[in-house]
């Protein structure tokens, strides 16, 4: 059990410069792409043309006879040299390899990898590799992709369906016999992604002298080193990464194994350095980076007060070509299937059907998002079937602060929150329908948008287990080393790569707090793996809890030893010792300061207490405050802590153009205690500005007819800019988590989860006059003015 | 081709295939790492440099197209090791960025605007930066950085 450490906080919650910007804002970050060795080589990944083919032949004869060429590598060469990627569903016959093998699955696949001097001139032998192709049927929609006689992608596996699996929690058929009311709807969430504006780069080397091979990645990735190993058939020693890369953006997506077991296998093959770095039309298309592409159809349960009393929500998600990770963002939702609301009992069917697209990677808040969109939706149609005001139908279904610890039915339990308090304290800002009355007054189509949802943080792997039995990881751990050396200077060692979420000031907070040192004085660094304690990365909105939990717990361990020694030399029992920023006093007056313990410690044998290893070294493998157990009965413990966002904005556009503008934006924010508010602040903002592009504008088209895809580029895949992000006014509330060493929940998720269902909730309300609605996103103008057509001003 | 590039005050003698743009050159050729590449077609502004003060996009421009003019990038604008301008000092109190990759062409296109307007109101600031995309911060506490800036360097003597 966490021992949790109690305001008021010296550093925890202060505002304080994020020593990660200063190397930043200087040009001096080191990113993938930055990294220069002797000898180097380039890539440019040869894509397929066609969402599906067998692929006759590979003539690269031209392409190897240009001076400078050194390889291209074809899908069937790697496949004889390495594993298949590793699979997340139970899926054996369905085999990735980071190149096509036999038959391409989807446009945009990469089909070979041609080797150069230079990027430009890999790209120019690219253009010389002859592919004959046989094309073959296809299928780009998920759920034509279910249907008898569909195109299969994988043959062996007999289906399109990746992932089956049907969830009764709690007495749904009951409740929704009894029911008096009942709601049946459909809503879809396109296919979009996190987008850094960073591509995927890695750089790998093969030191054949040391039977090492180093790797530089942009990632974000979970047991990436272990991966690489087992695809090239190395032993996990042999494999390197350098964590002190700095990512360019990830939010999800820069998993980068099928590039980094590809750059490895070239490394070692050609022996020389080799560096793959994508360009963006590789990226949009081959790069396996887009996110959930779903259709949900749900019904609801309710009473004539407008209580929820069951759900049944049939989610179908086309995950592309591949199976990967993807099935999983079916499963992490299930930790908070029914928000913040109290319904009873729930009915879950998550479908992963493969088709000819680009495979899905995992993508901020792992499924979430459209699942809180989903769920939205309802409560909003809830209210209007029974001519509720949308904030009231929120109040009537809260889980009532009272009510916590609180068992959902799928076998989550929330940790804390108090979610009507924050509704209350975030519609006192404004009266925004009363604005929204204003603007329908001028004649402009106005809608109030309210979306009120869980950030569930403190990621662990329990969904694994609960969907594929085959797989019984339940462990998910975070690890930080502090050393002190013999001069003084205090290191903290984090073990994963970061990509902008300020971890490293993170962990001197954290580390700081319990030395009573200010954080300025912790160095703080990230090894390579091979000398990195086990870690898994910043995913699953976890690093406050896990990392900074890691950090306390290193750092209580080194105070105990300090207090160890100083009641040894003093001849004072520990517990009459006080420590106090650094030093430790005996009651008497006497004290022995931060620099006479650091000396006992690193050159005072003599006066270590017997038995004590010398120097001064802690460290902390942190497990995810709960969970850890196999699911039972299908439900299991998920995330630990649940922070919680209410959202309350205000949507005008003009009936012609019908382009929406967020008028007033307006968040409720709960994460627990603060650890660096400006950091929480940024992710707030930039998760909101995520949710715009995925409601309004972003969205991997395809042209169904052949296939290919229609947003490659930034030309046509949207993203925000200033002009679309409107200005944010956070309100803040503080609802500990009994869970973590702070009280703090995560945030690296926070906002994103919860504007796309609030931005099409204000939609919806502006479009309700008229009298038609939209449940699919993006909600873009066109979509928007062919509806309102027909209808009356 | 043998071309020189003027970076940040000084020339450097360069030989580059014909095609090579400004920022393969930068980055590649100077072996300044500080402009990073985004999209590479102009969408973004990651890429963003300063020539003759302009900000302008480096992975449009022929790095041959640079030959004459006075090209500034963020190493340009950084006084000196472990230093920083006013303009970034205040990228960094406000939390102006997160993953820091779009940062050093948000900053040059900061510097461009304060150069010409040394009091942009709110939209001017979100003008300015809407051909820079950020895909972490959602864009806030870059307009409030800007917004520090330009108050810092009206009351300053020195840029």
């Amino acid at each position: 059990m966490t021992v949790q450490l109690q305001p008021p906080f010296r550093y925890v919650g202060h505002k304080r410069r994020v020593r990660e910007d200063r190397r930043f804002v200087a040009g001096g970050g080191h990113y993938a792409a930055d990294l220069v060795l002797a000898g180097m080589l380039h890539c440019a990944p040869l894509q397929s043309e066609h969402p599906a083919a067998r692929i006759v032949s590979i003539d690269a004869s031209a392409a190897l006879a240009l001076p400078g060429v050194h390889a291209v590598l074809t899908g069937a060469q790697l496949a004889a040299a390495s594993e298949p990627l590793m699979n997340g569903a139970n899926t054996p016959l369905v085999v990735r390899y980071p190149l096509a093998v036999g038959q391409v699955r989807y446009a945009g696949e990469w089909v070979a990898m041609v080797v150069a001097e230079s990027r430009a001139l890999a790209e120019d032998a690219r253009e010389l590799v002859q592919v004959e192709y046989e094309q073959l049927p296809f299928v780009t929609d998920g759920e034509a992709a279910m249907a008898e006689g569909a195109p299969l992608v994988h043959p062996p596996h007999g289906s399109n369906v990746l992932l089956d699996r049907h969830f009764i929690w709690g007495p749904v058929e009951e409740r929704f016999a009894v029911a008096p009311r009942k709601l049946a709807y459909r809503v879809r969430w396109a296919r979009s992604s996190t987008v850094p504006l960073e591509t995927f780069a890695v750089t790998a080397q093969w030191d054949a002298s040391q039977d090492v091979l180093d790797v530089w990645a942009s990632i974000q990735m979970p047991k990436f080193p272990d991966q690489i190993a087992r695809s090239l058939r190395l032993p996990g020693n042999a494999v390197r990464v350098h964590y002190d890369v700095d990512v360019g953006g990830s939010y999800g997506v820069k998993r980068g194994i099928k590039h980094a077991v590809l750059v490895g296998h070239l490394a070692r093959v050609l022996g020389r350095p080799v560096r793959l770095v994508e360009d963006r039309l590789e990226n949009m298309t081959g790069g396996d980076m887009q996110g959930p592409e779903r259709v949900f159809d749900v019904e609801l349960a309710y009473d004539d007060a407008g209580r929820v009393h069951a759900m049944k929500m049939r989610a179908l998600d086309n995950v592309g070509a591949y199976a990967g990770r993807s099935p999983f963002q079916l499963g992490k939702p299930i930790g908070a299937i029914v928000g913040p609301y109290a319904i009873e009992a729930v009915e879950y069917h998550a479908l992963a059907v493969a088709s000819n697209k680009t495979p899905q990677e995992a993508v901020r808040g792992f499924g979430q998002a459209p699942t809180n969109y989903a769920l939205e939706t309802g409560i909003d149609q809830v209210a209007a079937a029974l001519g509720l005001d949308r904030l009231e139908i929120r109040r009537r279904n809260f889980i009532r602060a009272e009510q916590f610890p609180y068992l959902i039915p799928s076998g989550t339990t929330y940790d804390s929150g108090n979610y009507a308090g924050l509704l209350e304290k975030t519609v006192a800002v404004a009266d925004l329908f009363a604005e929204r009355d204003a603007l329908r007054a001028q004649g402009l189509l106005a809608g109030v948008g309210i979306a009120s949802c869980l950030e569930p943080s403190g990621g662990n792997s329990s969904f694994e287990p609960l969907l594929n039995p085959m797989n019984r990881t339940t462990t998910w751990m975070e690890s930080c080393r502090i050393h002190v050396d013999a001069l003084g200077g205090i290191t903290a060692a984090m073990h994963t790569t970061t990509s902008g979420q300020a971890h490293e000031t993170l962990v001197s907070v954290a580390v700081a707090e319990v030395l009573e040192i200010p954080p300025e004085r912790i160095r703080v660094i990230r090894p390579d793996s091979l000398a990195s304690l086990p870690s898994n990365s910043p995913v699953g909105s976890r690093m406050a809890i896990m990392l900074g939990g890691a950090a306390v717990r290193a750092a209580q361990k080194l105070r105990a030893q300090l207090l160890a020694i100083a009641a040894h030399d003093l001849g004072v029992p520990q517990h009459l010792l006080r420590y106090s920023e650094g030093d430790v006093h005996a009651p008497d007056g006497r004290k022995l300061a931060w620099q006479e313990l650091v000396i006992i410690a690193h050159r005072e044998y003599f006066r270590l207490p017997p038995g004590v290893e010398p120097g001064l070294s802690a460290s902390s493998i942190y497990m995810v405050p709960t969970g850890g157990e196999l699911p039972k009965d299908d439900k299991v413990q998920m995330y630990p802590c649940h922070s919680f966002e209410f959202h309350y904005i205000l949507v005008a556009m003009d009936r012609v153009l019908c382009r929406p503008q967020i008028r007033r934006y307006i968040i409720g924010h709960d994460c627990g205690q603060v650890i660096s508010p400006d950091v929480v602040k940024g992710m707030t903002l930039g998760g909101i500005a995520h949710g715009i592009g995925a409601a309004l504008l972003e969205e991997f088209s395809i042209d169904a007819q052949t296939g290919q895809p229609t947003a490659a580029s930034f030309m046509d895949y949207l993203l925000p800019s200033a002009h679309e992000v409107p200005h944010v006014e956070i309100v803040h509330q503080t609802t500990p988590s009994p869970l973590t060493v702070f009280g703090q929940k995560g945030s690296g998720e926070s906002g994103y989860l919860g504007s796309p269902a609030a931005i099409a909730g204000a939609i919806n309300d502006a479009l309700a006059p008229h009298g038609v609605r939209v449940d699919q996103l993006p909600m873009r103008p066109a979509l928007l003015s062919d509806l309102l057509e027909g209808t009356h001003a | 081709m043998k071309l020189v590039l003027n970076v940040n005050g000084t020339d450097r003698a360069l030989e580059l295939e014909d095609r090579t743009s400004l920022l393969d050159a930068l980055r590649d050729g100077v072996g300044l790492k500080g402009t990073h590449a985004g999209c590479e077609h102009g969408v973004c502004g990651t890429c963003t440099v300063l020539l003759d003060g302009e900000a302008v996009r480096s992975c449009l421009m022929l790095a041959a197209q640079a030959e004459g003019h006075a090209v500034t990038t963020i190493e340009g604008v950084t006084p000196g090791p472990g230093e920083l301008s006013i303009v970034q000092d205040s990228f960094v109190e406000t939390h102006g960025m997160q993953c820091g990759y779009c940062t050093p062409g948000m900053v040059l296109t900061a510097v461009a605007l304060l150069r010409d307007n040394p009091t942009p109101t709110r939209d001017e600031i979100v003008e300015a930066i809407s051909g820079n995309l950020c895909r972490c911060t959602g864009y806030g506490q870059i307009v409030e950085a800007i917004a520090l800036a330009a108050e810092r360097l009206r009351r300053s003597n020195t840029p």
